[in-house]
């Protein structure tokens, strides 16, 4: 006997461990499904994180534009107005209202992380018989870099931006026939013509992106566009990247601007993403549940194979609390026993997947996050569920009457 | 005088009182122990004497009366006070031994310490293997209680009821199930240590040669016991 355990810690070890095959059965149950927790929820962090870190470092999480052009209707006296029918101007591309202000208030703001202003706009590149339509950003790159990565999607050439610069995207290149160093020809709606440098080719991941997109100095962009000065969005990334959308509607109650967050522009996206952790609560839930009747289960069994036991140690001194307490152990034993053996079978079980199951190109198809934090609520979860599980039995076996369980 | 163990003045014991199935087990049950007395219970099946045992013991309360166990009246105890008067002042030795087969023969006689003290240690590991010696068994402490013979397991009883040095200790038939010569060691075992250490002891038998090897014996019949015994 371990001098250091207390007699109810030795008593539950040698209840379990006597009932070798009853033990062995039930922590197998629960460490599939621990095993299945553990690797439902590092799958899915793995690749939620993965997912959101695409989202995030290739766009903004808070983009400032300016409000919707609206047409007043004419009124002739108050109340009486000129024509029924108002038509929706079309929105021509104007600056932010006062932006450098509007910037500066951003970045005092202490979720903010990163504010970058950005004259966007649409264009014709064009290099010799070969013509594409582009969208053009015009950045600051010091600190639109720190927003959207572009230096990490480099395939070719280096992020650096003069005004005489641009960035394109990989199918722009490979359509126009163009690569780092050659100069392209490009035409501004506003009639405006500038010949740019190719300093780097980007892959942002998709096709589309990639056939459009362009990046150049934000002074270049200005000029194209004709708004000297102006921008026309304000990109920003927060602390709390879940708080984006809270975020955006504070600002827009204080700025006259239209505050679009990640979540909003990306919804489909972020119902998914829900969608997937409900699912995942679900599925714990349930498993915990099975778990729980699992245990409750044996330890009625247990009780009932033991009452003689029960009986002696009643008779031998043992208080109602000892006995209740013998059983209860018992309980969180074999979850906490299960939860550690689930956690490896649910960690070796994602390893396998994840070294089986490859992207088209042999690469992983995300990395793997294993949190520790993960494994510590699961083995707690369990052992707390062993408990309660064990709460009904314990009770029931405290409640013996010594007489008639030793009778039997 | 002698100093009084055990005193049960007109216990009765009744079951489903209030209903049609009432029944009286035990009638106006009045019976002394002195220290150091062997006392045998004797009677036929059904006549009440393992339900007196079980109150004697503890175990179960008596409809009406009075059980005094040295010198303290338990009526008015708590379940916790019977408890812990249980486990201190009373050892038990029952037919089928009733060792936790999930222990050795010397974690067994270590149990009643091991429950009042919480923690295992030295003195009891001591205490358990002094115990074992006593009753013959040294050499095969350390076997579980279920590879034993059943004069061994029985001994091992009997060393579990003496670890907490009570004052008595009540014997439920614990020679029922053993052949007669085991019988008359596990008999010859209890008056030794009856002798040795001035334990009462209060043993229910149906073997009336035994019962003769006692200083006194009780019979009980239909719940009284006879005038004269």
């Amino acid at each position: 006997m371990k001098r250091w355990l207390p007699f109810e810690w030795i008593a539950a070890v040698r209840f379990l461990r006597e009932g070798r095959m009853q033990t062995i059965f039930i922590v197998t149950g629960i460490a599939i499904g621990v095993g299945v927790i553990v690797f439902m929820s590092a799958l899915l962090t793995g690749l939620q994180a993965n997912f959101i870190k695409r989202v995030l470092t290739s766009q903004a999480q808070i983009q400032l534009i300016p409000p919707d052009q609206v047409a007043r209707p004419l009124r002739s006296a108050p109340g009486v107005f000129e024509s029924a029918i108002v038509q929706r101007p079309s929105q021509r591309v104007i600056s932010i209202d006062q932006w450098p202000k509007i910037r500066d208030r951003m970045a005092a703001m202490p979720e903010v992380v990163a504010v970058s202003p950005t004259m966007a706009g649409a264009a014709l590149a064009v290099r010799g018989a070969a013509s594409r339509a582009i969208s053009i950003s015009g950045i600051e790159p010091a600190t639109y870099f720190a927003i959207v990565r572009v230096p990490d999607y480099l395939v070719a050439g280096t992020a650096a931006l003069s005004s005489q610069d641009i960035i394109i995207g990989t199918e722009l290149a490979k359509d126009l026939g163009a690569a780092v160093g050659d100069k392209l020809n490009i035409q501004a709606a506003s009639g405006s013509t500038v010949v740019l440098k190719i300093t780097g080719v980007v892959d942002l991941g998709s096709k589309g992106a990639n056939e459009r997109t362009t990046y150049v100095a934000l002074r270049t962009a200005q000029s194209l566009m004709g708004i000297i000065g102006g921008v026309t969005t304000i990109d920003m990334t927060v602390r709390d990247i879940y708080a984006a959308e809270t975020i955006a509607k504070q600002i827009q109650a204080s700025n006259i601007v239209e505050a679009d967050s990640w979540i909003k522009t990306n919804a489909q996206f972020f119902s998914a993403v829900q969608a997937q952790s409900s699912s995942n609560t679900m599925i714990r839930v349930f498993v915990a549940l099975s778990v729980a009747f699992g245990i409750a289960a044996v330890l009625v069994v247990s009780v009932i194979q033991r009452s003689k036991d029960i009986g002696i140690l009643r008779a031998m001194g043992t208080s109602r609390g000892q006995v209740l307490r013998v059983f209860l152990l018992q309980g969180g034993l074999l979850g906490f026993v299960g939860a550690i053996a689930g956690s490896v079978i649910g960690v070796a079980g994602l390893l396998f997947w994840h070294s089986s199951v490859k992207q088209a190109d042999g690469s992983e198809m995300f990395p793997l996050i294993f949190e520790r934090s993960l494994f510590v609520y699961t083995v707690l979860l369990a052992t707390i569920t062993g408990l309660l599980a064990a709460m009904a039995p314990a009770m029931r076996a405290a409640k013996l009457d010594p007489v008639a369980a030793i009778r039997g | 005088m002698a100093e009084e163990v055990l005193r049960l003045e007109k216990v009765c014991k009744a079951y489903n009182i209030g209903q049609p199935s009432q029944v009286q087990v035990l009638h106006d049950i009045d019976l002394v122990l002195n220290k150091g007395e062997f006392l045998a219970l004797m009677g036929p099946s059904g006549s009440g004497k393992s339900t007196l045992l079980n109150i004697i013991g503890l175990l179960d309360r008596p409809t009406s009366g009075r059980l005094t166990i040295n010198g303290q009246d338990t009526a008015a105890l708590g379940d916790a006070a019977i408890t812990h008067l249980r486990g201190h002042s009373i050892g038990f030795v029952f037919q089928d031994h009733h060792l936790i087969s999930a222990f050795t023969a010397v974690e067994n006689v270590m149990m009643p310490l091991l429950v009042d003290h919480g923690f295992p240690s030295a003195r009891i590991s001591a205490r358990g293997h002094d115990l074992m010696a006593r009753v013959g068994l040294e050499k095969v402490a350390d076997n579980l209680a279920t590879n034993m013979s059943g004069g061994q397991q029985q001994r091992v009883a009997i060393a579990r009821a003496l670890a907490m040095n009570p004052d008595l200790v009540l014997a439920d038939e614990p020679t029922g199930n053993l052949d007669t010569k085991s019988a008359d060691s596990v008999f010859r075992l209890m008056r030794e240590v009856n002798r040795d250490s001035g334990t009462s002891f209060l043993m229910v038998t149906h073997n009336l040669d035994l019962a003769k090897r006692c200083d006194r014996i009780i019979d009980v019949i239909d719940g009284r016991i006879e005038p004269g015994s």
